[in-house]
């Protein structure tokens, strides 16, 4: 089994066995869980937000595909996009070019930009066996057709899934996974709200390794490790440091690596607040049990869900998301945390710092890789920048 | 100039430079107070006919884009951008128009009109989505995303789903217009535009398909760019489709008297990709000097694709406009779908090449082009050249590294022609 949870006692223990399962190779995460669910299915999603319950609904795995991190070279995907596109399409696809998705039997991508989109035509040529979708979520909010169209939508993904599996899915299904998926976003709700409160009870990089564990094991046994990290956070004490309060912005889909996330708060913040995985966490609140469960789910992307740089309500400005987040955690400043050649990251950080500039909120701008391997030029800027404040 | 580019002049140039004289003047009058309506909309899949039943003016910030850099002064205004805090990685033609709204939306053509509308005509690109966001917080006009599902099935067909989705936002966009100008659509006249679309599609198909002859009558990149302005900032008016049988009668005569853009046409090549527009001469020449000619292009199928069949149908008008959104126009459809166009070109319009112009500014065109150079040349066996540069940014163009490139490519394709000629005597 490659869940943590039940077996585990301290909280220290439940992160340890998270760091273990997100430094496991996917393609041997998919061959266990096979191994115990014969004729078995896994699917892999691509950032950001996956409508996930309806993998979970047909009985397969659910597998966050979340690029190559800092353990991948790139080799071949490199001949398939250019120097300008980002790490994160380059790796994943390096990943199946080198037999590194083994097990994972189809994959599901979104409209949340260009490159990726791209790359789900070039898996879909290069990965013939693979069942590749894309699922296009709206970008107007304000259409009363737009819950409709969306419903359609996730039928449509549900019929190829079902096909994938060789069952049908039921309502009662569906309704069953966005219940467990509730629980779920409500714990890693219960988690943030620790870190916007005590942060120096939980840092960044383990709430991370949580939360990204979740994207690798079913989730039933996230519930689990969820749950028993929250009990040992109980027992925890910790004074706070004199630090700085942040909240990062901009690490919605390639992620940066742990060193990164560690060597941020080291330098002196406690960020209270991020958008690590951001699709993973995605609902406000739970989604309606007693509605059509597709519909449900359409509702709560259009109406219940967090603000993403990848999603465009025309409803609000979305600086002004920013500067509510700032002011609802009370924090002292921003980070903004974009990945190289990120073009939603990097537009949205022209309209932040504008706002910022004009709330007089102090702001760092970062770029990361999931690549990088050498950190003490980021780590002496956000000393730099930390200092600036603490001293002012 | 040399011989091999003097341009091809005739009364079709002429008039296009009037027609677009015109288009500007409009735009520049309305930027400086008389009395009229505009909508900022994107190029790719243009509903410019629903505008045109209101004389809402289409404004395009990506025709200024590409304007403001084919005159060689993008490069203060993209700088402008990048000081406010645009990236050195986010696409160019964005920040050239952020960079000169913020100098007063003074462009070298004419002046750009603040907005009544910003109509966010979200067609592949995601970009779009950005830009247009940005534009509405700096202008404070309202905007309308009009979603538009990305063509996700194996075929060119959209899914009844998808048509009914994007005819329901046509419906409440024409709300929009209504309460802008205070008028009621009147249908029969939107049918009438519909009507002159098609015509203009028709029109717009028998040029195409002229570079199927031997020699090709125009470079269907280099001169069809000149016919796309009006393509979609005229299309729907008597005009446009006036200046489209112009042009076609004076192409087709040159396709029957037997000439062509070049003194002698020896190579034929498919281009996929934008034109780098700070360079377009350099960049036309490099392939000239080898008599080679593009007898099909991606970039003018941004707008439309209608060489395969699709008309503006005056019977369905919503609907017609909701499946030029959705199926007939390059940037929404699938990067394997955009291959199959391109081998269709290669196989109907008899091309020895592949040509990819790999822009840094627009992902939406290039990400995965490496892919596409694997398919063409390992899969079909198609030589293909692939070649890297901007459309918008002039600090991406290398000129002597993309003329070593060219000529090694053109070089190696006459050494296998001789080769086969050699073979097949």
């Amino acid at each position: 089994m490659t869940g943590v949870g039940v077996a585990v006692a301290s909280l220290d223990d439940t992160i340890r066995a998270c760091r273990e399962l997100v430094e496991k190779p996917l393609d041997q995460i998919a061959a266990e869980w096979k191994a115990s669910h014969p004729g078995g299915k896994v699917v892999g999603s691509f950032p950001v937000y996956t409508p996930v319950e309806l993998v979970h609904a047909s009985g397969a795995l659910s597998l966050g595909v979340i690029g190559g991190g800092n353990e991948i070279e790139i080799a071949h995907a490199d001949a398939r996009f250019q120097s300008f596109v980002c790490s994160i399409v380059k790796s994943t696809l390096e990943l199946g070019l080198t037999d590194k998705l083994g097990g994972i039997d189809g994959m599901l991508f979104h409209s949340i930009c260009d490159p990726a989109r791209n790359l789900s035509a070039v898996f879909k040529r290069n990965f013939p066996e693979m069942v590749i979708e894309y699922i296009h979520l709206p970008q107007n909010m304000t259409s009363a057709w737009a819950p409709r169209y969306l419903e359609s939508e996730y039928r449509r993904i549900l019929e190829v899934l079902q096909n994938l599996v060789g069952h049908p899915v039921t309502d009662d299904d569906l309704r069953r996974s966005i219940g467990i998926y509730n629980r779920a976003r409500a714990l890693m709700r219960r988690l943030y709200e620790i870190r916007r409160t005590t942060p120096e009870l939980l840092s960044l990089a383990e709430c991370y390794l949580l939360v990204r564990a979740g994207t690798r094991q079913p989730v039933e046994q996230f519930i689990e490790t969820l749950e028993a990290a929250l009990a040992g956070l109980g027992e925890r004490t910790a004074k706070p440091k004199d630090r700085i309060r942040v909240v990062i912005e901009g690490s919605f889909c390639e992620q940066p690596p742990l060193e990164l996330l560690e060597g941020l708060e080291e330098a002196g913040c406690y960020v209270l607040d991020d958008d690590l995985l951001t699709g993973w966490r995605w609902f406000l609140d739970d989604l309606s049990l007693d509605a059509e469960p597709l519909w449900a789910m359409a509702k709560g992307y259009l109406d219940g869900s967090v603000y993403s740089a990848t999603k465009h309500d025309s409803r609000e400005s979305k600086a002004k998301h920013l500067l509510d987040k700032v002011r609802d955690t009370g924090a002292d400043a921003v980070i903004i945390l974009a990945a190289k050649f990120c073009e939603p990251a990097l537009f949205d950080y022209a309209l932040y710092k504008q706002a910022l500039d004009r709330a007089a909120i102090p702001h760092l701008f970062l770029e990361f890789d999931e690549k990088m391997w050498v950190f003490d030029r980021l780590r002496t800027e956000v000393e730099t920048f930390v200092e600036s404040m603490l001293f002012e | 100039m040399s011989e091999a580019t003097k341009p091809y002049e005739a009364q079709m140039h002429q008039l296009q430079r009037e027609m677009m004289a015109k288009y500007f003047d409009e735009m520049t009058a309305l930027a400086e107070g008389a009395s009229g309506y505009n909508a900022h909309l994107l190029v790719s899949g243009n509903p410019v006919e629903l505008l045109r039943a209101f004389d809402i003016l289409p404004v395009y910030p990506e025709v200024n884009a590409l304007q403001i850099a084919v005159k060689k002064q993008a490069l203060p205004f993209i700088q402008k951008a990048e000081e406010m805090g645009y990236s050195i990685d986010n696409c160019a033609y964005v920040k050239a128009d952020i960079g000169c709204f913020f100098e007063g939306g003074k462009a070298p053509f004419g002046k750009i009109p603040q907005p009544n509308l910003i109509l966010c005509n979200y067609v592949g690109c995601n970009v779009y989505l950005q830009w247009f966001e940005h534009l509405a917080e700096y202008t404070g006009a309202p905007i309308f995303n009009l979603d538009v599902p990305f063509l996700r099935g194996e075929t060119e067909e959209a899914s009844e789903e998808d048509i009914r989705y994007v005819v329901k936002q046509l419906e409440d966009l024409i709300e929009v217009c209504e309460r802008i100008t205070g008028k009621s659509l009147d249908y029969a006249r939107l049918q009438r535009i519909c009507g002159l679309s098609g015509e203009t599609g028709e029109l717009w198909t028998k040029i195409k398909e002229l570079t199927q002859r031997r020699p090709s009558p125009f470079d269907a990149y280099f001169d069809a760019v000149s016919l796309m302005a009006p393509l979609y900032c005229l299309r729907g008016t008597e005009e446009c489709v006036r200046y489209f049988e112009v042009a076609y009668k004076e192409l087709l005569d040159k396709a029957e008297a037997g000439q062509g853009p070049l003194p002698e046409e020896r190579f034929r090549f498919v281009i996929e990709g934008p034109p780098p527009w700070p360079y377009l001469r350099i960049f036309r020449e490099l392939f000239s000097k080898w008599g080679a000619v593009a007898v099909a292009s991606t970039y003018s199928t941004v707008g439309g694709i209608w060489e395969f069949g699709f008309r503006h149908d005056a019977a369905h008008p919503l609907e017609s406009i909701a499946r030029h959104m959705l199926q007939w126009n390059l940037t929404n459809r699938g990067l394997l779908t955009r291959y199959q166009q391109i081998r269709r070109y290669v196989e109907e319009w008899s091309a020895d090449a592949v040509v990819i112009h790999s822009v840094k500014s627009c992902r939406l065109f290039s990400a995965g082009q490496g892919d596409m150079r694997e398919y063409f040349a390992k899969e079909l066996g198609v030589p293909t050249l692939l070649i890297e540069s901007d459309l918008e940014d002039p600090r991406y163009f290398s000129e002597a590294q993309m003329r070593t490139r060219v000529d090694a490519f053109f070089e190696s394709l006459e050494h296998k022609k001789m080769l086969s000629v050699g073979g097949s005597q």
